[in-house]
C-alpha cells in the first residue's frame, strides 16, 4: 500500500478517482452521526423512560390522606433529591464559605462541622442528594452527599452521631432509650413524607385537595394528591403529592408557587426500597484521630436533633412563636403573622447587624401605604414587611396582600 | 480481481500483525525518556503530599482541618491507604490528562513531524488499525499513569502512616482489604475517566504535523475545558464537560456505592471517544501524509 494511499479495505475495488472527495465527506458523517444519535438519545431516554401513568384503582382524596395517615413504612432506605429554589439571591461559594466559617470555627464557639444544626441548614438551597435509611423508630441515618464527601447523621439506639467525613469530625449525643420514640417524631424533615404531613396539617376548609392521577415516581405507582389553597393572595400556587399506592408513603413532595415557574421545593425519592437496611449501615465507631464533639447538654442536643430547617405553609408561625406580641392575621393559607419589634424603628437589623444589615436593606423593595413606609423583602415563598415603626407582617402571601394586612392593621 | 486478492491475502496475517504493531507502539511510547519522566513526575505527587502531611501533622494533630485542601486529605493521618485517594484527586484536574494529552497529541503529529509516518503506512496494516493501536497505546498510557500515582501513594502511605481498617466517607467501616479492592476499582475508573482526553488528543494529532502544536493544542483545551467548568453561569454546559464528572469516583468510597454519577462519567468518557475517536478516524484516513 503507497503511503499516500487511504485505508480502503472495506471500499476496495469501487474506489474511483473522482469519488474520492465525496468518500472524504462522507467519512465525516461518522462522527457526526455519533454526535446526533448521543443528543437524541440523552434527549429522548427520560422520554421513553416516562412509560406513562401507571394504571390504579380510583381513590377519593379523603382514601388517600387516610392511606399516608396510616401509612406504617418502619423501614425502608432511599435516595432522595432535594430542590430547593426560594429565589434568594445566589450566594454561591460566599454562602457556603460564610457556613464554613462559622461551624468550621474550630474552638471559639465550641462549634463543629459535625454539629447537625449548622449542616442541615445548608439543605434551604439548591440541590442535594440524600441517603435515607429507616430501621423502626431506634434507627436511623440521613447522609448528605457532598463532593467527594459526605455528611451522615446516624441514630442508633441511644448513640446520635454525626460524622462529616470532609473535616473528619464526630459530633456525638445520647438520648434516653424513652425518649428514643419521641425523638424519632422529631427527625429533621428531610423524606417527602415529613414534609407531606405539614402540608396536610395546613388542610382545612380553605384548601382544595384533590387525586389527580397517577405517576411514577422512583420505579413505584403512585398517586398524585394536589393540595390547592382555595383563596387568592397566597404565594403557594399548589402543593403536589405523589404517594405510593402500596405502601401510602409519600414519594414526592412538589411545592410550586402561584407566580408560576419552577417548584420551590422539590424532594423526591430517586430510588427507594422497603427491604430492611444492612444492620451495618447503622453502626459507627468514630474512626481513629476523627476530632470528637461531645454534646453533655440534653436540652441543646434535644433542640439540634429537632431543630427544623422552618419551610412548611406554617413554619413562619412556629418560627415567630417565641416572640412576644405575636398575633396572627388572616385564615388558612393567607395567614400572616406580625409582631412588633419594639425598636421603633424600621429595618431593626440594620444596627444589629451592620453591613450585613445594609446589604439586606438593599435586597428589600420600599412600599407605601396609611402605615407609612416599610420595606418589603421578597422570596418566591416568603413575604415578609418591615415597617418604619418596627413592625414585621410575614407570610406566605403576596406583597399586595402584605400591604392591605399592613393597612388594615393599622 | 489481484486487487481483492491482495486485500484478502492482508487479512490473513492481521491478528499477529495487529499485535506486532501494537507491541511495536508500546515499546516506543514506554521506552521514550518523555514518557518516562511524564510517570516520575506523577509518582512524585504523592511522595510530596505524603510528606507535607506528615510534616504538617507531625506534632500529633490530626490533620485536614476544616476539610480544606483535596479530597480526604483529613483521613490521611489515621489510615494511610487514604493517600491513594488523595493522590488520585489531586493529580486527575491537572496532572494526569496533561500526561495524557502530551501522548496523544504526540501519537500521529509527531511520527507524522518526524517523518517516520509514512514508513508505518508502507506496512500493510492500514491506516485505521494504525489508528486503533495508537489508541490502544494511549489508553494502556492512561491506564499506566494512575497505577503509577496509585501504588506510589500506596507505598508512600504504608511507609509514613499507619494501615488497617478503615471508614467510608458515609461512616461505615470496611476492611482493609475491602479498601485495597476499592482503592483499585477507583484507579480503574480514574483511568477510564481519561479516555476522553485521550480521544480528543488523538483527533487533534490527525489534524497537524507538528508533534508540538497538537501536545499544546489538547492541553489548552484540557485547561480551557476545566475552566468552563468553574463559571456558574455555564452550568447548562457542564454536564457535557469531559471534566465535569471526574471525581465521581469518590463515589466509590460510599456506603453503599452511589452509581449515579459514576455512570454518567463512564458514559460521557466513551461518548467523547466514540466522537473524536471517529473523527479522528475520518480525518486520518483521508489525510494525504506527505511527511
Amino acid at each position: 500500500m503507497a503511503p499516500n494511499e487511504t485505508d480502503d479495505t472495506t471500499t476496495a475495488g469501487e474506489v474511483e478517482e473522482p469519488r474520492a472527495g465525496r468518500r472524504k465527506a462522507a467519512r465525516y458523517v461518522v462522527p457526526v452521526t455519533v454526535m446526533g444519535v448521543a443528543a437524541a438519545t440523552i434527549g429522548l431516554v427520560p422520554a421513553l423512560a416516562d412509560s406513562g401513568d401507571p394504571d390504579l384503582p380510583d381513590i377519593t382524596a379523603a382514601q388517600l390522606i387516610e392511606k399516608i395517615a396510616q401509612s406504617d413504612v418502619e423501614r425502608l432506605s432511599g435516595t432522595v433529591k432535594i430542590t430547593t429554589d426560594l429565589g434568594l439571591p445566589d450566594l454561591g461559594g460566599l454562602e457556603s464559605g460564610l457556613l464554613s466559617g462559622a461551624a468550621g470555627g474550630e474552638d471559639g464557639e465550641g462549634g463543629s462541622s459535625a454539629d447537625p444544626s449548622g449542616r442541615l441548614t445548608e439543605l434551604a438551597s439548591g440541590t442535594h442528594t440524600l441517603r435515607v435509611a429507616v430501621d423502626g423508630p431506634d434507627r436511623q441515618k440521613l447522609s448528605l452527599l457532598e463532593n467527594a464527601a459526605e455528611y451522615s447523621l446516624i441514630h442508633n439506639g441511644k448513640d446520635v452521631w454525626g460524622y462529616d467525613s470532609a473535616s473528619n469530625e464526630v459530633y456525638h449525643a445520647t438520648v434516653d432509650e424513652a425518649d428514643a420514640e419521641e425523638r424519632s417524631a422529631q427527625q429533621p424533615p428531610a423524606t417527602p413524607k415529613d414534609f407531606a404531613e405539614e402540608a396536610l396539617k395546613a388542610v382545612d376548609d380553605t384548601t382544595s385537595v384533590k387525586v389527580d392521577g397517577t405517576a411514577q415516581v422512583a420505579g413505584r405507582d403512585a398517586y398524585r394528591l394536589v393540595v390547592e389553597p382555595k383563596q387568592s393572595g397566597s404565594t403557594v400556587g399548589a402543593v403536589s403529592i405523589a404517594v405510593d399506592s402500596e405502601t401510602g408513603m409519600p414519594l414526592k413532595f412538589t411545592l410550586t408557587p402561584s407566580s408560576g415557574g419552577s417548584a420551590v421545593v422539590d424532594i423526591g425519592f430517586t430510588k427507594v426500597s422497603f427491604d430492611r437496611p444492612d444492620a451495618s449501615t447503622f453502626a459507627f465507631t468514630p474512626p481513629k484521630g476523627a476530632k470528637v464533639t461531645e454534646d453533655t447538654e440534653q436540652d441543646r442536643g434535644h433542640g439540634d436533633f429537632g431543630g427544623k430547617p422552618e419551610r412548611g405553609p406554617k413554619s413562619e408561625e412556629d418560627l415567630a412563636k417565641g416572640l412576644d406580641g405575636l398575633r396572627m392575621l388572616g385564615e388558612g393559607w393567607n395567614s400572616i403573622a406580625t409582631f412588633d419589634t419594639g425598636a421603633g424603628a424600621g429595618l431593626p437589623t440594620e444596627e444589629e447587624a451592620g453591613d450585613l444589615g445594609g446589604f439586606l436593606g438593599s435586597l428589600g423593595d420600599q412600599v407605601k401605604g396609611d402605615f407609612g413606609k416599610g420595606t418589603v423583602f421578597s422570596t418566591r415563598l416568603v413575604n415578609a414587611l418591615i415597617t418604619e415603626d418596627g413592625k414585621v407582617y410575614v407570610g406566605t402571601v403576596t406583597k399586595d396582600a402584605l400591604v392591605k394586612a399592613a393597612e388594615a392593621g393599622k | 480481481m489481484s486487487r481483492a486478492e491482495t486485500v484478502s491475502a492482508s487479512v490473513q496475517p492481521r491478528p499477529l500483525w495487529t499485535l506486532g504493531l501494537f507491541r511495536d507502539e508500546l515499546r516506543t511510547t514506554f521506552r521514550r525518556w518523555r514518557t518516562l519522566a511524564l510517570l516520575g513526575v506523577l509518582a512524585a505527587v504523592p511522595v510530596l503530599v505524603g510528606t507535607a502531611v506528615r510534616i504538617e501533622t507531625g506534632d500529633g494533630s490530626s490533620g485536614g482541618g476544616g476539610g480544606g485542601g483535596p479530597a480526604f486529605v483529613s483521613q490521611i493521618t489515621n489510615n494511610g491507604l487514604f493517600l491513594v485517594f488523595t493522590a488520585l484527586a489531586a493529580t486527575l484536574p491537572f496532572f494526569l490528562p496533561m500526561a495524557v494529552g502530551v501522548v496523544a497529541g504526540d501519537a500521529v503529529a509527531g511520527e507524522a513531524g518526524s517523518g517516520t509516518l509514512r514508513y508505518l503506512l508502507v506496512a500493510p496494516a492500514g491506516r485505521t488499525r494504525l489508528l486503533l493501536t495508537k489508541y490502544a497505546t494511549v489508553m494502556v498510557f492512561c491506564l499506566a499513569a494512575t497505577l503509577v500515582v496509585a501504588v506510589s501513594a500506596l507505598a508512600v502511605g504504608a511507609l509514613l502512616f499507619p494501615l488497617g481498617d478503615l471508614t467510608t466517607i458515609s461512616g461505615t467501616r470496611i476492611t482493609f482489604g475491602e479498601g485495597l479492592v476499592r482503592a483499585l476499582l477507583i484507579a480503574l475508573v480514574v483511568a477510564a475517566s481519561l479516555l476522553g482526553v485521550a480521544a480528543l488528543g488523538l483527533f487533534v494529532s490527525t489534524l497537524t504535523d507538528s508533534g508540538i502544536a497538537a501536545m499544546a493544542t489538547t492541553v489548552g483545551l484540557l485547561i480551557t475545558v476545566q475552566i468552563l467548568d468553574q463559571i456558574p453561569q455555564l452550568h447548562v454546559l457542564h454536564p457535557y464537560l469531559f471534566s465535569h464528572h471526574w471525581l465521581s469516583f469518590a463515589d466509590l468510597m460510599r456506603e453503599p456505592v452511589h452509581w449515579e454519577d459514576l455512570t454518567k462519567n463512564l458514559g460521557l468518557q466513551v461518548l467523547y471517544a466514540a466522537v473524536f475517536g471517529s473523527a479522528a478516524w475520518a480525518r486520518f484516513t483521508t489525510r494525504d501524509v506527505t511527511a
